[in-house]
């Protein structure tokens, strides 16, 4: 049944697929190549992307500098902040809504594709002046509320359909058996919902921990910017010595998402992050 | 059996209770604010202590139709949302089609394409400034390498070269959730169709024209009008790389009216172009889908 290729068409797949592999990887490879080479390797008039004379220093200089060790700081307070926030919140609409509310389902759906549709700049501004008379303005906090509300609808969304998952069967035995409604919570729904709850966390803290432009809008003082906020700016004004360190601290902030979706790499096949992550 | 029924009824009072934590801060701090924020795009709000929120109609869009800067940023909204999206979807619908053949390597592929969607927007500019970068960036010291003489070419800095390069940027960026869904797409093709046209005597395109591409139609069309709809909307990406520069050669809507909102605290002008841009996107998304339709009929 299936044609055998021809030489040429095996030739032509493998070249495609390896230009495409190589567009894929190389900015990653040449950042990563940039962050071990010395100052003098980073400026050597022909490039090596494996460096001849690796070094960590770049790493150690990443770290020594104040502004990006106070700013993955409050990165970290943040996305965790958002991920336990977020689950907290999410968890008990999640189960309400895979059991019974069927016209909220729709709203949470509808709102997911809706508040695709819109600019940024429609919603930045009236929470601007809402965070303003909180006066949650220039702070964290008033961050945190922002990621929250931003990455619910969709946290919701994944968390209910692993609630759905689990049989419901299960939950009328229990309480056939005298279990109260708190009691079938505790000791059936909510350890079968563990993987879900873990991936919904997760999700929040990759998404607040990547988020640029809410943190742009909301963060004026230098002393609570997010690391995302002081790389940017350090691209910015930097000379060129200085991008070895720079592209050392980009791949340290890149790591949490990268384990993230290798960590979730067999969900993506199913196309259900779609969309959710991107900023 | 009667115990059952009773519970279940017992827990529909409670969903409400539920759902309330989540519904109010959602409402709250999104719907509302989305809703208040078309709303401003009618009013003269300014940012400053008091703002007015007398409406002013359509004042702002009169102004805007007469402002040469807010059209020819949205020429460049409309030329890199296009460009980037039909990149997407090549560059992306060439890597699925290759992850179905039997070849080697397919694990690093698909690995690898996930990264441009695992780097957080803002590192994927410093990723490409790197790339980019005059003097020691990649591109540059290769096409040196290679006896091209570029000089100190600023890629991102070069009325020339800045929109294109941002264009490529955008490709890659977008390239991982185009390949993933198109994959799942031609994953629900059923083999038999494949396997009738293949012992019918049809050659490999005639197959993807006459199977593959029309059965890939509706995940097309999502993934095309989403990659359209982020692309248009798109901020993080060309602030970092270009801040609209240079003379606001790669200046898109959304960085457009956030400096508008931000830098010159116009919130009701800005709001005004938000929703203009709501409009732009749906009406060319409603011409891309109906011509659609149109085609299969």
């Amino acid at each position: 049944m299936i044609h055998r290729r021809s030489p040429a068409a095996t030739v032509f797949q493998y070249t495609a697929l390896f230009a495409l592999m190589f567009f894929l990887a190389f900015p990653l490879l040449w950042m990563l190549s940039t962050s071990f080479k010395g100052p003098r390797e980073l400026v050597a008039l022909i490039p090596s992307l494996i460096p001849v004379n690796p070094t960590i220093d770049n790493y150690f200089t990443a770290f020594r500098e104040q502004d990006l060790v106070r700013s993955a700081t409050n990165s970290l307070q943040l996305s965790l902040g958002s991920a336990i926030l977020t689950v907290l919140v999410a968890l008990p609409a999640a189960y309400g809504l895979a059991r019974h509310a069927s016209v909220l389902r729709r709203f949470t759906m509808s709102w997911i594709l809706v508040s695709q549709i819109f600019p940024l700049i429609l919603i930045i501004i009236p929470l601007f002046l809402i965070l303003k008379t909180l006066h949650l303005l220039d702070s964290l906090s008033g961050l945190l509320v922002v990621y929250l509300v931003w990455s619910l609808p969709f946290t919701l969304w994944m968390l209910q359909s692993y609630v759905k998952a689990i049989p419901i069967e299960l939950e009328e035995a229990a309480s056939i058996d005298g279990a109260g409604r708190l009691r079938i919570l505790r000791s059936i729904v909510l350890p079968l919902l563990a993987p879900g709850l873990v991936v919904a966390a997760l999700f929040a803290f990759i998404s607040a921990w990547n988020e640029f432009f809410f943190a742009l809008v909301v963060l004026q003082s230098a002393e609570l910017y997010t690391l995302p906020l002081t790389l940017a700016r350090f691209i910015g004004s930097e000379g060129v010595v200085r991008l070895g360190p720079l592209a050392a601290a980009s791949f340290i902030a890149t790591l949490p998402s990268l384990v993230f979706f290798s960590f979730i790499q067999r969900h993506l096949r199913s196309g259900l992050l779609t969309g959710g992550v991107k900023g | 059996m009667a115990r059952t029924r009773v519970s279940v009824r017992q827990v529909q009072h409670s969903p409400m209770l539920f759902l309330l934590p989540a519904l109010v801060p959602v409402i709250a701090f999104s719907v509302l604010p989305l809703i208040e924020g078309i709303y401003l795009g009618f009013t003269d709000a300014k940012a400053g202590l008091i703002v007015d929120l007398a409406p002013n109609f359509l004042d702002n869009y009169v102004r805007l139709l007469s402002n040469d800067l807010f059209w020819q940023s949205f020429q460049i909204g409309i030329i890199w949302a296009v460009t980037t999206t039909l990149l997407q979807y090549v560059l992306g619908l060439s890597l699925a089609l290759l992850m179905e053949q039997r070849l080697h390597f397919l694990w690093l592929a698909r690995t690898l394409a996930l990264v441009p969607w695992a780097t957080p927007p803002v590192i994927v500019a410093i990723m490409w400034k790197l790339v980019y970068q005059p003097d020691i960036g990649l591109l540059n010291q290769s096409l040196r390498g290679v006896g091209i003489p570029v000089g100190e070419l600023n890629w991102l800095a070069d009325f020339n070269t800045a929109f294109p390069a941002v264009i490529v940027v955008g490709a890659w960026a977008g390239m991982a959730q185009t390949t993933v869904a198109l994959v799942a797409g031609l994953k629900g093709i059923p083999v038999e169709l494949h396997e009738a046209a293949a012992s019918d005597g049809a050659t490999a395109w005639q197959r993807f024209t006459h199977i593959t591409w029309p059965q890939l139609r509706p995940v097309t069309d999502a993934i095309v009008s989403l990659n359209f709809i982020w692309n248009f909307n798109s901020f993080g990406l060309v602030y970092v790389l270009t801040e609209g520069g240079p003379g606001g050669k790669t200046m898109v809507p959304a960085l457009f009216a956030y400096n508008e909102g931000f830098k010159y605290g116009h919130f009701g002008y800005a709001a005004a172009m938000g929703n203009v841009m709501v409009i732009v996107v749906l009406a060319l998304l409603y011409v891309y889908l109906r011509r659609g339709r149109r085609g299969v009929e």
